[in-house]
């Protein structure tokens, strides 16, 4: 697939977020190898300090340090980094200041531990400006070094204040060279180079956060990307059957009768282990209904909706790939 | 997979003795649901409980049917008895605002409440929650007119920063960074400067530098305004960690059969213990079980296989299909809680099935209290 083919032409910093438990990391970390298959370079980044990328890559630890992870379909790669605030800010206060002596002194006298833990609208700050310093970075040829980067950013609840925390520092520094840095920030952030990706799962307190964080998006001025469904199960019961068994009616005795067909069980066996089924099959359908509700809510929003499959065996590479391949052909990426 | 103790949740909600329960978890795994029922039922046998919530998302509101909470303990319910349900959500901002209000002399307060350093603190900057939370727990311990207090922990980008909070503040706070600030303004100005190292002079350099003038200015006048009300400030949170600490709190881990939820499961366990915290149990949501758990998966599976081949009974067929599914699943969340379970076999475990529908008033809450005590 061409890259003009692609929903999200153009940006170049993917922001993924969600709520906690809807699989932020895996779709970031999916989205990351979709959009470097074809021979693309792009960096995955991780801010919680929780070293979830290395976790679903199984490798060990991540340092501050930005390596290739995994090699993409038909080619292409994926570099990791994991954000680490303190390393960011002594790297930070060398590149743009040349002070790397204050730097350790400020470390000593615990004003970095101030400014990383105590505060963190600045530990955000940090996290952001290095993630902008990737997208903007170019190489000797005058290209830009990654032709996109992947911010697993913090949760839903959490996204609108993290990416405007510039903004809020750039108010209390009104000049100086923190209001500069912030600018600089915010102008990638709020640049259509920039979407903000929501993950959800298909239940209601999922799909709500995403309204609601869209929603605040939006009035922030942030420039909103795609809805995630992740996990979605697909339905292997005809829907007259669903439609039925929503309202708690399911014809045991047919069900009694296949099941004897197949084997499982004497007549006797058969209708208790039939009901026990049907009520599996009713739980089944009122679920799928409310599926359906949540979908209909999302399809409020106008923003492309992309589906991923719930993988059975949980999320370990082949399964990555899988998901990175549903990305691509969807047009994600 | 040997079996863990069952965590007999309604001995904790009756014992008297329980002040305190933290229901601690990652994001996502029903930590606010869970303290909700648990703050339900304890009211429903005749404990005054109140359920602090620190979740922005309100999502403790929209379960006991409330729009909106405040900073305030609401009633909710009344229960058997004496027993009586409330719950409140932390609004940061006033928190802060009411510590400096009850410490400061009103000029000062005024000082420190206007000063935009603080507003930014006070607001907006995150990281602050875990700090009045604290606050927060701390008081409602001290009013004394609960019996049981619940707290549902802020959904942390590290897992027990609520934790580690007054820690830091007190680093913070024996820091040189601090008395740095503080120093010019007690000493009345230059003579401090002779008792600092030639340190400070590079670290003032920069921080103007870094920060330009004016915020080193506020800073500076923040920190000074602050430092008379500092000092209680942080020997409450003091009182609050030993608080947590003490038999009368319990800490509950609240996780989801995953694997991500598992391991920090398993982290949160480890931590508590270092910190000396008393550990309960641990709490499982959103376990999927089979009624037909007769019917193993890979049985089922091939019996699908067997009618599909035939071409007879395809409703059959996609009901073992269905089934087979429910069974991975199952399985999956299983292992999941081996792992936990192998790690430390001596935590009590409660496990709740997961709902088809998410829980939205007081009658979801008390189903869920009675799965947490059957468990």
């Amino acid at each position: 697939m061409d890259s003009a083919d692609t929903d999200w032409d153009g940006v170049r910093l993917h922001v993924v977020t969600g709520k906690g438990g809807t699989g932020k990391t895996t779709v970031a970390a999916a989205l990351a190898l979709a959009l470097a298959s074809g021979g693309r370079k792009v960096l995955l980044v991780e801010v919680e300090g929780r070293q979830g990328i290395a976790q679903i890559f199984d490798l060990p630890p991540l340092p501050y340090e930005e390596r290739r992870i995994a090699v993409a379909p038909s080619g292409g790669d994926v570099y990791a980094l994991a954000i680490d605030p303190e390393e960011a800010m002594l790297e930070y206060m060398e590149m743009f200041y040349g002070m790397r002596r204050a730097g350790r002194a400020l470390t000593k006298m615990g004003v970095v531990d101030f400014a990383t833990t105590v505060a963190p609208g600045f530990r955000d700050v940090l996290v952001t400006g290095k993630t902008t310093e990737a997208v903007r970075r170019r190489g000797k040829n005058g290209k830009r070094v990654y032709d996109a980067v992947v911010l697993d950013a913090p949760p839903t609840g959490r996204i609108t204040r993290f990416l405007n925390v510039t903004q809020e520092v750039a108010g209390l520094a009104r000049v100086g060279p923190i209001k500069n840095h912030s600018d600089l920030v915010h102008g990638v952030v709020k640049s259509p180079e920039t979407a903000v990706h929501f993950v959800t799962l298909l239940e209601e307190m999922p799909v709500q956060e995403t309204l609601d964080g869209i929603a605040e998006a939006r009035a922030a001025g942030l420039p909103t990307g795609g809805i995630f469904i992740n996990m979605v199960r697909e339905s292997l019961l005809p829907q007259a059957t669903l439609d039925m068994a929503v309202k708690g009616r399911f014809d045991i005795g047919d069900l009694a009768l296949g099941l004897k067909s197949a084997g499982l069980a004497d007549s006797a066996d058969a209708a208790s282990l039939a009901e026990a089924l049907a009520d599996e099959v009713v739980e089944h359908a009122r679920r799928t209904e409310l599926e359906r509700s949540e979908r209909e809510s999302l399809a409020g929003v106008t923003l492309p909706r992309y589906d991923l499959p719930l993988l059975t065996d949980g999320v370990d590479l082949a399964g990555l790939y899988e998901l990175a391949d549903s990305i691509r052909n969807q047009g994600a990426a | 997979m040997k079996k863990p103790a069952t965590l007999d949740i309604d001995a904790i909600l009756d014992d008297r003795g329980t002040r305190i329960i933290v229901c601690c978890g990652s994001g996502g795994v029903g930590k606010t649901t869970t303290a909700a029922a648990l703050g339900l039922r304890a009211a429903e046998r005749g404990r005054c409980a109140v359920v602090l919530t620190v979740d922005p998302a309100r999502r403790l509101a929209q379960s006991m049917g409330l729009t909106e909470l405040d900073n305030t303990p609401r009633l909710i319910t009344q229960g058997d008895g004496d027993g009586q349900l409330f719950a409140m959500m932390l609004d940061m901002k006033r928190t802060f605002d009411e510590i400096i209000e009850a410490h400061a002399d009103p000029e000062r307060a005024r000082q420190i409440l206007s000063n935009p350093f603080y507003q930014s603190l006070s607001s907006s900057f995150s990281g602050t929650q875990e700090y009045m939370a604290m606050e927060k727990l701390g008081q409602l311990r001290r009013s004394d007119e609960w019996d049981l207090i619940i707290v549902d922990t802020p959904p942390s980008r590290s897992a027990l920063d609520f934790l580690d909070a007054p820690e830091r503040l007190g680093r913070f706070l024996d820091g040189r960074f601090i008395r740095l600030l503080t120093a010019p303004a007690k000493a009345g100005g230059r003579s401090a400067f002779r008792l600092l190292n030639a340190g400070f002079g590079i670290v003032a350099g920069a921080m103007t530098k870094l920060l330009g003038a004016q915020v080193l200015k506020d800073l500076q006048t923040f920190v000074s305004a602050l430092d008379a009300v500092f000092g209680g400030f942080r020997q409450r949170a003091e009182m609050t960690y030993k608080l947590l600490q003490a038999p009368g709190t319990a800490f509950l881990v609240v996780a989801a059969p995953e694997r991500d939820a598992m391991r920090e499961a398993s982290y949160f366990v480890e931590r508590l213990a270092e910190e000396r915290m008393p550990l309960a149990g641990l709490v499982v949501n959103r376990v999927h079980e089979s009624p037909a758990a007769t019917l193993s998966g890979v049985r089922s599976a091939a019996a699908a296989e067997d009618l599909e081949t035939r071409g007879e009974h395809d409703l059959t067929a996609a009901v073992l299909r269905l089934h087979t599914g429910r069974m991975q699943l199952a399985a999956r969340e299983h292992r999941e809680q081996e792992h936990f379970v192998s790690a430390h076999p001596t935590v009590p475990v409660a496990k709740v099935p997961a709902m088809t529908e998410d829980v939205h008033d007081l009658e979801g809450l008390r189903r869920i209290g009675e799965l947490l005590a059957s468990a």
